[in-house]
């Protein structure tokens, strides 16, 4: 714990160091986060998306699991009730970035307007976990989510064109276990948010319910059901 | 009718794709926005700290659970491995490769 009380050391710092950092603890996601924006690219490919179509989704959506997602629902011609299925389930798989803020949001709420703006949009699981973990330890620079984020954008949007151009090189990523990149990331962070059993209570509360609520609902509900039941488990808690 | 007849129009047209991408990248940026505002603009007590301390593995747990449920055996062999691996050797690299080695190797096992 190198910083026991960051509310008395004055405003965290922002600093180009701090975004290296970020992108340093980020570098055992790359080759995931490669090779999923190349499957994308794929897939959008065999879709039928030509390439600057493909490239906006990766760009301006920075969101792999519901780009994925919205090639299923894409439509030849869109009417006003496609286009809202289309925000709704888009809004439904991203609902856990809700979430995401919200935990992150004490340690970054210091961040200057305009950054800010930007912060938001480069918010993703993989520096999300980087920067829950690095503040959790103590860390303040606000330059570690920013920095991950960046090359996080960068990477998937550059990772896109190589897949688009290869179309059907990467055909059967289930076959490297690659569809569960993320999850399998997703459980090695938690090796390092591991506090003792009594904290981990409310995350067991979390996984039941979310087990429950993918057994009786369909799609993604399940993540902010279940993470809101684990929340709400810590809240209740003495101490 | 001469409004809902041009949007029609718009929607068959291709940019229409381009209004797609950009719902999609709007809703999307809400989503990342709103928490962080909603809690910035919040007084943390003491009951609302814990639930926030309790969000990040809440997150991680809701997510891969279900996820292990619905893709079987070698997703819960793969996500074992990668829980032991980084656990024994705290190198988030060598957990990742685990896990993706151990799903790789049920798959071709046929489980």
């Amino acid at each position: 714990m190198p910083d026991p009380s960051p509310q008395d050391a004055g405003p965290p710092p922002l600093t180009l160091a701090g975004a290296r950092t970020g992108m340093r603890l980020t570098l055992p996601l790359v080759p995931g986060v490669i090779v999923f924006g190349t499957a994308f690219g794929a897939a959008a490919a065999q879709k039928g998306f030509d390439v600057w179509l493909t490239l906006s989704l990766s760009a301006f959506v920075f969101a792999g699991a519901s780009q994925m997602v919205a090639l299923e629902l894409w439509r030849e011609v869109w009417t006003w009730p496609t286009l809202a299925y289309l925000v709704a389930v888009t809004a439904t798989i991203n609902g856990r970035m809700v979430l995401m803020g919200a935990a992150i949001a004490p340690h970054v709420k210091a961040m200057p307007r305009g950054i800010r703006l930007l912060n938001f949009f480069v918010l993703v699981d993989a520096n999300w976990l980087v920067a829950t973990r690095y503040h959790g330890e103590g860390g303040r620079d606000l330059g570690v989510i920013l920095g991950a984020g960046a090359m996080l954008w960068v990477l998937w949007v550059l990772a896109t064109v190589p897949g688009f151009l290869a179309g059907a090189l990467v055909t059967r990523p289930d076959a490297f276990g690659l569809d569960l990149v993320m999850p399998i990331f997703f459980a090695v962070m938690l090796v390092p948010l591991w506090k003792g059993l009594s904290p981990a209570i409310p995350w067991i509360v979390a996984g039941a319910v979310a087990l429950a609520t993918s057994a009786l609902v369909d799609g993604y509900a399940f993540i902010i059901v279940g993470a809101l039941a684990g929340a709400l488990a810590g809240a209740l808690r003495d101490g | 009718m001469a409004e809902g007849a041009l949007a029609s129009a718009f929607l068959a047209h291709p940019a229409a794709d381009y209004l797609a991408v950009a719902l999609m990248a709007g809703a999307t940026y809400l989503c990342r926005a709103s928490g962080i505002l909603f809690m910035s603009r919040m007084r943390i007590t003491p009951r609302i700290d814990r639930a926030l301390r309790a969000l990040p593995g809440s997150i991680v747990v809701a997510t891969i659970l279900p996820i292990a449920a619905q893709s079987g055996a070698p997703a819960v062999l793969g996500l074992a491995a990668a829980i032991a691996t980084m656990a024994l050797v705290r190198f988030e690299l060598a957990g990742v490769a685990a896990g993706l080695a151990a799903v790789s190797l049920a798959r071709l096992a046929g489980l």
